[in-house]
C-alpha cells in the first residue's frame, strides 16, 4: 500500500512539475521565435525614434543601477543592523518583519506610492522618481540576503575575532562581513535581476522616452515601460521591436540570475 | 609573585538566569605553568574561562561578583579586570589573556593576514615587523615548515589541526602574559591532538596557561596544576599529582575513577 501511495504521489509531483516547465518552455521558445527575428545591430545602435531600442536599454540599466549603487549601502547596513547591533529587540523583530512585508508588496503599489508623493507634488515622470521606486523594491531584499548571511556566520569566529582584540566594529566589517561576502553578493545580483525587470513601478514615475537621455531630472528611457507600449501599437514593425526588447530583457535577467546561483555556489564549495 | 591571575570568590550570573552559574570560585593560575580545568559537562569550567578575558561582555547583561587580578607589566602589583569599563580597556586585556577556542576559527583571510591582522590592530604597521612576527609565531607554534610556501593562501584550506595551530600562532603573535584554551583539542584527531600537546609544554615556558579540557588523560599529562569543578564550584584545586594520586574530595575522587561525570 504504501509503495502504491509512493508511486502516485511521485507520478503526480513529476506531472505538476512538467506542466511548470512546460509553460517556461514555451514562454521562451515564443520569446526566442518572435525576439530573435527581429535581432540586428540596428537594434543596439539606434534610439527608439529611429526603430532601435538603445536609449530604453541604456536607461532601464541607468536606472536599476543608480537605485543598487543607492541601495547596496543602506540595504547592507540595515541587515549587518539587524544581525550584529539589533540583538532580540522589538524594533529588530519589527523591522525584519518589515522587510519581509515590503518583500512581496506589489510592484504596482511601490509605483502609485512614488507617484503620489514625487511625481503628483513636482509635476512630472522624472528618472529619479522611477529609480526611487526601485530602489524601495529592492533594499527590502538586499537586507534580508544579507541578515540571513550574516546568521550564518559561526558565532565562534566573531567570538575570536574580540578575543584577538579587535573591537566590535573591526569585527563586523573585517570578520564577518568578509565571510559572508559571496551570499552577500548573490543577494545583491538577485536584488538587482528582480528590479531589472520591473514595469509597474516605472509606468507613473520614470515614464518613458523614445529620445536618447542621460539627464535623470526629466522623462527618462525605460526599456520595460517601451515594451508594454510598442506591444500595443498598430505598427507591426514596432510590435517586433516589443517582442524584441521582451526577448533580450529575459535573457538579461537570465543571466544576472546565473551569475547570482553562480557566485553562491562557489562559496559552498 | 608566582600568580600570574588570581580568581578570588567569583560568582557569575548569565544574563536572564535565576541561579549563579560560578559560585564562590577560587583559581590562581600560577606564572609559567599550565593549569588544567576539569568537571563533568555544564559544571562551568568554560564560563569561568571565559571571565577571565571578560569575553562574555560580548552580551551584554551578565553579572560578576568578586575579583580577578591580572598581575601588572611592573609584576609587582594586580589590577582586578572586572573593574575594567572602557572598551579600549578591555581590547588591551583581550591582547594580554589571548584565547584559543575549541573550533578552530581561521578568519577568512589569507594565513599571513590571519596572523597581521591581530597585530595592526594593536599597532603594529611597519611590514618588515610584520612578517618578522607571523614567521616567528608560526614557528612557536609548529606550523611555519608546512604554511612557508602559502602564507598568501586563504587560512580556511588547512586542515583541522593546523588551522587549529594557526590560531595559536595568532594569539601567540601578540605576546600575551596568558593563553586561555578551551577545549582546544575537542575536534581534533589524535595526531593533531598530540601536536597541540606538546605545543602547550612548549608553551609553558614563555606564557602561563590555562586549559579547561573534558580529557582527564589529558589534564594528568601536560598540566602542573588542576581544578576539579561541579556544579559551579571549585570543590579541589591542587597539584595535578595529587588531584590524580591522592584527591582530598570524595567527589573528585569518583569524578577521575569514572564513577560519574
Amino acid at each position: 500500500m504504501r509503495l502504491i501511495l509512493n508511486r502516485i504521489f511521485l507520478i503526480f509531483s513529476t506531472f505538476a512539475a512538467l506542466v511548470g516547465l512546460f509553460f517556461l518552455g514555451w514562454i521562451l521558445f515564443t520569446l526566442c521565435v518572435k525576439g530573435l527575428s527581429g535581432l540586428s545591430l540596428d537594434v543596439f545602435t539606434k534610439d527608439l525614434i529611429n526603430g532601435g531600442l538603445r536609449n530604453v536599454i541604456v536607461g532601464q540599466m541607468m536606472m536599476s543601477g543608480v537605485a543598487t549603487m543607492i541601495g547596496i549601502p543602506v540595504g547592507i547596513l540595515a541587515g549587518i543592523y539587524l544581525q550584529e547591533y539589533g540583538g532580540n529587540s522589538k524594533t529588530t523583530e519589527f523591522i525584519r518583519d518589515l522587510s519581509d512585508v515590503m518583500m512581496s508588496a506589489p510592484s504596482i503599489v511601490v509605483g502609485t506610492f512614488v507617484y503620489a508623493i514625487v511625481v503628483v507634488p513636482t509635476g512630472h515622470t522624472t528618472g529619479w522618481a522611477g529609480v526611487l521606486a526601485l530602489f524601495i523594491l529592492m533594499v527590502p531584499i538586499i537586507v534580508r540576503t544579507t541578515d540571513d548571511m550574516l546568521k550564518l556566520v559561526p558565532i565562534e569566529l566573531r567570538e575570536a575575532g574580540i578575543a584577538i582584540g579587535a573591537s566590535k566594529y573591526h569585527v563586523t566589517m573585517n570578520i564577518v562581513v568578509r565571510y559572508a561576502k559571496a551570499g552577500i553578493l548573490t543577494g545583491i545580483l538577485l536584488a538587482f535581476a528582480r528590479v531589472v525587470g520591473e514595469t509597474a513601478p516605472l509606468i507613473y514615475t520614470s515614464g518613458s522616452s523614445e529620445f536618447w537621455s542621460t539627464d535623470l531630472t526629466d522623462t527618462f528611457p525605460s526599456l520595460t515601460v517601451s515594451i508594454y507600449n510598442l506591444a500595443t501599437m498598430p505598427d507591426d514593425n514596432l510590435v517586433q521591436l516589443g517582442w524584441t526588447g521582451a526577448f533580450l530583457l529575459t535573457a538579461m535577467v537570465l543571466i544576472i540570475n546565473l551569475l547570482g546561483r553562480y557566485s553562491g555556489k562557489k562559496k559552498r564549495s | 609573585m608566582k600568580n600570574m591571575m588570581e580568581v578570588k570568590g567569583l560568582t557569575f550570573t548569565y544574563s536572564g538566569a535565576n541561579e549563579a552559574s560560578l559560585v564562590d570560585v577560587t583559581l590562581p593560575v600560577e606564572k609559567n605553568k599550565v593549569t588544567a580545568l576539569i568537571g563533568p559537562s555544564g559544571c562551568g569550567k568554560s564560563t569561568l574561562l571565559r571571565g577571565m578575558n571578560r569575553i562574555h561582555d560580548l552580551y551584554p547583561g551578565h553579572t560578576y561578583e568578586g575579583v580577578i587580578n591580572l598581575l601588572n607589566t611592573d609584576g609587582k602589583s594586580y589590577t582586578n579586570i572586572l573593574d575594567i569599563k572602557k572598551e579600549a580597556e578591555l581590547i588591551r586585556l583581550r591582547q594580554r589573556v589571548g584565547m584559543i577556542f575549541q573550533k578552530p576559527t581561521p578568519f577568512p583571510m589569507t594565513i599571513f593576514e590571519n596572523i597581521a591582522y591581530g597585530l595592526r590592530l594593536s599597532g603594529i604597521k611597519n611590514k618588515a615587523d610584520l612578517k618578522d612576527i607571523v614567521e616567528q609565531s608560526l614557528r612557536d607554534a609548529a606550523l611555519w615548515n608546512e604554511a612557508k610556501d602559502r602564507l598568501d593562501h586563504d587560512a580556511r584550506g588547512l586542515s583541522g589541526g593546523q588551522q587549529q595551530r594557526l590560531c595559536i600562532a595568532r594569539a601567540i603573535a601578540l605576546k600575551p602574559e596568558v593563553i586561555l584554551f578551551d577545549e582546544p583539542t575537542s575536534a581534533l584527531d589524535p595526531i593533531s591532538t598530540l601536536a597541540i600537546e606538546e605545543m602547550i609544554s612548549v608553551l609553558r615556558e614563555k606564557y602561563s596557561i590555562c586549559i579547561v579540557t573534558h580529557n582527564m588523560q589529558q589534564a594528568a599529562r601536560i598540566s602542573d596544576f588542576t581544578g576539579f569543578m561541579y556544579l559551579g564550584e571549585m570543590i579541589e584545586y591542587d597539584q595535578t599529582d595529587t588531584i590524580f594520586m591522592k584527591p582530598s574530595k570524595k567527589q573528585t575522587e569518583d569524578y577521575i575513577s569514572g564513577r560519574f561525570g
